[in-house]
């Protein structure tokens, strides 16, 4: 009987929350679609919901703060310490800045979070949904204005189910103001990390900003709207696809919100002792009041075990401690354990906490080595680019003392904070000279070009030959470019062509 | 059908009417078409007929119902035609005040001079001169360093603008004598001579039979438009004939041939076919493409 039942249990990890299917009713007529059941979470007190609380503030500080923190760059760039600037192709966070051929780094990042998201989900179940997950921090936000003006759970059950009035009117209309309200400053503020955030938001009110200020501003004030306001639970149980292959890092060892359902069963209201006998068992600890059921922000009784719509935020745990503190019971009957350690206390057994588990480990090693990859590719990330672009019309010319002449576009990427000067020396051409395009007649064997700092200097320069050095018509040769300042520098080959012999 | 049909004879397994029709005692069920597609089909009938009104629609004999709205496309391609020269009427009469030289210095008109000189090249230069101005034989090259008539800027200019040999009173006109065909030298000299032209350019061709004594029919015949020593004569249109680059080719064969019977390329004049300003911006143009002065 455990066993069938543990085994259902474990396979809800990952799955949708459906009807059970009746007995009763024929396996044709089964309903696949179900009416959303609104919830109405109550409030809660307890360690879980400090935590939260805690988390929410700094998210919320931290998204809305930070693109205000100035960062001095000196003349003609942003001096915002992180502006992702799409209009002039780069990113800026703090003292580094990426070029668009950096985006790798961007992967890296991403590969980082990826990693370190199914680490923590091995060891510690969805905390990040739980905690740390836009929506929860949003949806969360929302619950507690809407808590404000509408009241407590009980309240805003009866206001609703009640007749309309003036009450009833007001405060929905001061709600849904409230909630737009805080979903145009959160649109407001994703701006700002796109475009200069004082500025834009003098722009903003004088209707001077950009097309796509406006539009994105809207849109994401629309999105945080519908979806903390009316969405909330429905986009982590149907829209997300965290939760459909969470069950793929989560095992039997990982600490999860867990009913100790050994302890709690069979529940019941009445007394613990033999009069309170059921079917032949004393009463568990569970006294069956539903605050786990009222307080959780999805709508899932926890007792049902794990599920795909939990998202492990652990208010059920502060609800049940808060009622067994008043009914003077035994606390922890919700708690943060792992499935093993469940199933050990409901044989009797103790099993300890097994961290370190293969799955961690290879989490764990894979996020070192991508940090170190990822760290080392920054560290050693090169300053200065070279793109060479041979003319294609004409692919050479003859000049009159009869060496050939080949042009090249050269694309010269300054990535360092001070303007630089680059000697370009050409390699691969004996006897081979070059000139700057406008002054053709200066034949030397090395050029300095200047480019100003963080920018592209565009660069023609024509490279001359004899055409006795050229083998079947075009010979390899290269072009070094480097930093005079810095010493960094750059080889890129290209072809030098003549006519065939 | 339905009509004939009035009673409604109704099929009894499908539920629906039936036409009437039947074959050996099959029946056709009545499937008209769908709603939906038959009221759009009525509206795009609709929307047909007051579109042949409003816009041009049925040709006459020689001419057509231009339709009550009087649209017509060639009004709108000249609108926006003239709303382009409009927008760029201010840089064109920039590019047509400041003097050629100083266009560089202004980096945004000289971009737009650029566009606007590769755009006009492409359509107008590019079919005898190439692609990226490299010539072919017969045509110059404008992106090497060899120009005939100058590559300087003023120089490029006046060739566009009254192009060579074109017949326009301005044009530049060089006239290379037909030696051969006219009779001003004898056969054996343009051989001599050929040869000794061959030694200005080609190392080891004053091994040449004809080398030596042709220096002294080039002395009497060349020199005063080419230079003594082949350097060439601009203001002349002389080519220089020390040069690599031979507009004819640099065969014995072809500098024979260019002496007994010569060819001389025409350039058109550009003035009556480009404005000014687009003169100057070709101007600018070639004079970038790695040979100007």
């Amino acid at each position: 009987m455990a066993k069938t039942e543990d085994q259902a249990t474990m396979s809800k990890i990952g799955k949708p929350p459906l009807p059970a299917p009746d007995e009763a009713v024929p396996a044709s007529e089964v309903q696949l679609y179900a009416n959303r059941v609104r919830v109405y979470p109550r409030a809660v007190h307890g360690i879980a919901r400090n935590i939260k609380w805690a988390i929410l503030i700094l998210c919320l500080a931290v998204y809305y703060v930070t693109p205000w923190i100035r960062w001095d760059r000196g003349e003609g760039r942003p001096n915002q310490a992180i502006l992702l600037d799409m209009a002039h192709e780069r990113f800026y966070i703090f003292g580094l800045t990426y070029w668009p051929d950096d985006i790798y780094l961007l992967t890296g990042a991403l590969i980082l979070a990826a990693v370190g998201l199914f680490l923590v989900t091995s060891l510690a179940g969805r905390i990040w949904c739980g905690y740390a997950c836009p929506q929860t921090v949003w949806t969360d936000l929302f619950m507690w204005v809407e808590r404000l003006i509408e009241g407590d759970r009980n309240a805003r059950m009866k206001r609703d189910a009640g007749p309309a009035t003036l009450d009833k009117a007001w405060r929905k209309v001061a709600k849904h103001a409230a909630w737009v309200g805080i979903a145009f400053w959160t649109g407001g503020a994703w701006i700002m990390y796109y475009v200069d955030a004082p500025s834009v938001t003098v722009q903003f009110w004088t209707g001077q900003a950009s097309r796509e200020v406006y539009f994105f501003t809207g849109l994401f004030t629309v999105f945080t709207y519908v979806l903390a306001g009316w969405a909330r639970e429905q986009v982590c149980t149907y829209m997300c696809p965290w939760p459909r292959f969470q069950a793929s890092m989560l095992d039997e060892q990982s600490f999860i919100v867990t009913y100790q359902k050994w302890r709690g069963e069979p529940r019941g209201k009445g007394r613990r002792d033999a009069e309170g006998l059921v079917g032949g068992q004393k009463l568990g600890d569970c006294i069956d009041c539903n605050a786990c059921v009222n307080v959780c922000p999805t709508g899932i009784d926890i007792r049902d075990g794990v599920q795909l719509a939990c998202i492990n935020c652990g208010l059920c745990v502060d609800a049940c401690n808060e009622i067994m503190t008043k009914a003077s019971g035994p606390k922890w009957l919700i708690l943060w354990d792992t499935l093993a350690r469940q199933e050990a206390k409901a044989a009797g057994r103790h099993e300890r906490i097994h961290l370190l588990r293969p799955r961690t480990l290879i989490y764990v090693t894979a996020l070192l080595l991508a940090t170190s990859v990822m760290g080392a590719a920054l560290a050693m990330r090169s300053h200065v680019n070279l793109a060479v672009l041979h003319d294609r019309a004409p692919l050479f010319v003859k000049v009159r003392d009869g060496s050939i002449r080949n042009a090249y576009t050269l694309k010269v990427s300054n990535k360092t904070d001070a303007p630089a000067s680059f000697a370009l020396v050409l390699g691969g051409l004996q006897g081979g000279s070059m000139a700057m395009s406008d002054e053709a007649e200066r034949r030397v064997p090395a050029l300095n070009l200047d480019v100003p700092r963080d920018a592209i200097g565009t660069f023609r320069v024509l490279v001359y030959g004899a055409p006795a050095r050229l083998a079947d018509g075009s010979v390899n040769v290269s072009f070094t470019l480097r930093n005079t300042a810095t010493g960094e520098s750059t080889e890129v080959s290209s072809v030098f062509m003549g006519p065939p012999k | 059908m339905s009509e004939h049909n009035a009673a409604g004879e109704k099929d009894s397994v499908t539920g629906r009417h039936t036409t009437g029709h039947e074959w050996d005692g099959l029946k056709e069920l009545n499937t008209p078409l769908p709603k939906w597609w038959f009221w759009t089909f009525v509206a795009t009938v609709v929307w047909g007929i007051g579109y042949a009104i409003a816009y041009p629609s049925v040709p006459w004999i020689n001419t057509y119902f231009p339709g009550v709205l009087g649209y017509s496309q060639r009004n709108v391609v000249t609108a926006e035609v003239k709303a382009l020269e409009a927008q760029r009427a201010g840089v064109m009469q920039k590019l047509k005040a400041v003097p050629l030289e100083e266009v560089k210095k202004d980096e945004a008109l000289y971009a737009v001079a650029m566009t606007a000189g590769r755009v006009t090249f492409a359509e107008n230069c590019r079919a005898c001169h190439g692609a990226g101005g490299e010539g072919r034989p017969g045509y110059p090259a404008l992106a090497g360093d060899a120009w005939i008539w100058g590559g300087k800027l003023a120089d490029i200019q006046q060739s566009i603008v009254y192009g060579i040999r074109s017949g326009h009173p301005e044009a530049r006109v060089s006239q290379m004598p037909k030696f051969g065909v006219d009779g001003i030298l004898k056969a054996e000299e343009i051989d001599q001579v050929s040869d000794y032209v061959m030694t200005f350019y080609k190392p080891g061709a004053a091994a040449l039979p004809g080398a030596a004594k042709g220096q002294t029919v080039y002395a009497e015949n060349c020199a005063v438009c080419h230079g003594d020593k082949g350097e060439g004569k601009r203001d002349l249109g002389a080519p220089a004939l020390s040069s690599s680059v031979h507009l004819y080719g640099d065969t014995r064969a072809a500098v024979r041939a260019q002496i007994a019977n010569p060819k001389q390329g025409v350039m058109p004049a550009w003035n009556a076919r480009l404005d000014e300003a687009t003169i100057r911006a070709v101007t600018l143009y070639v004079h970038g493409l790695g040979g100007g002065e």
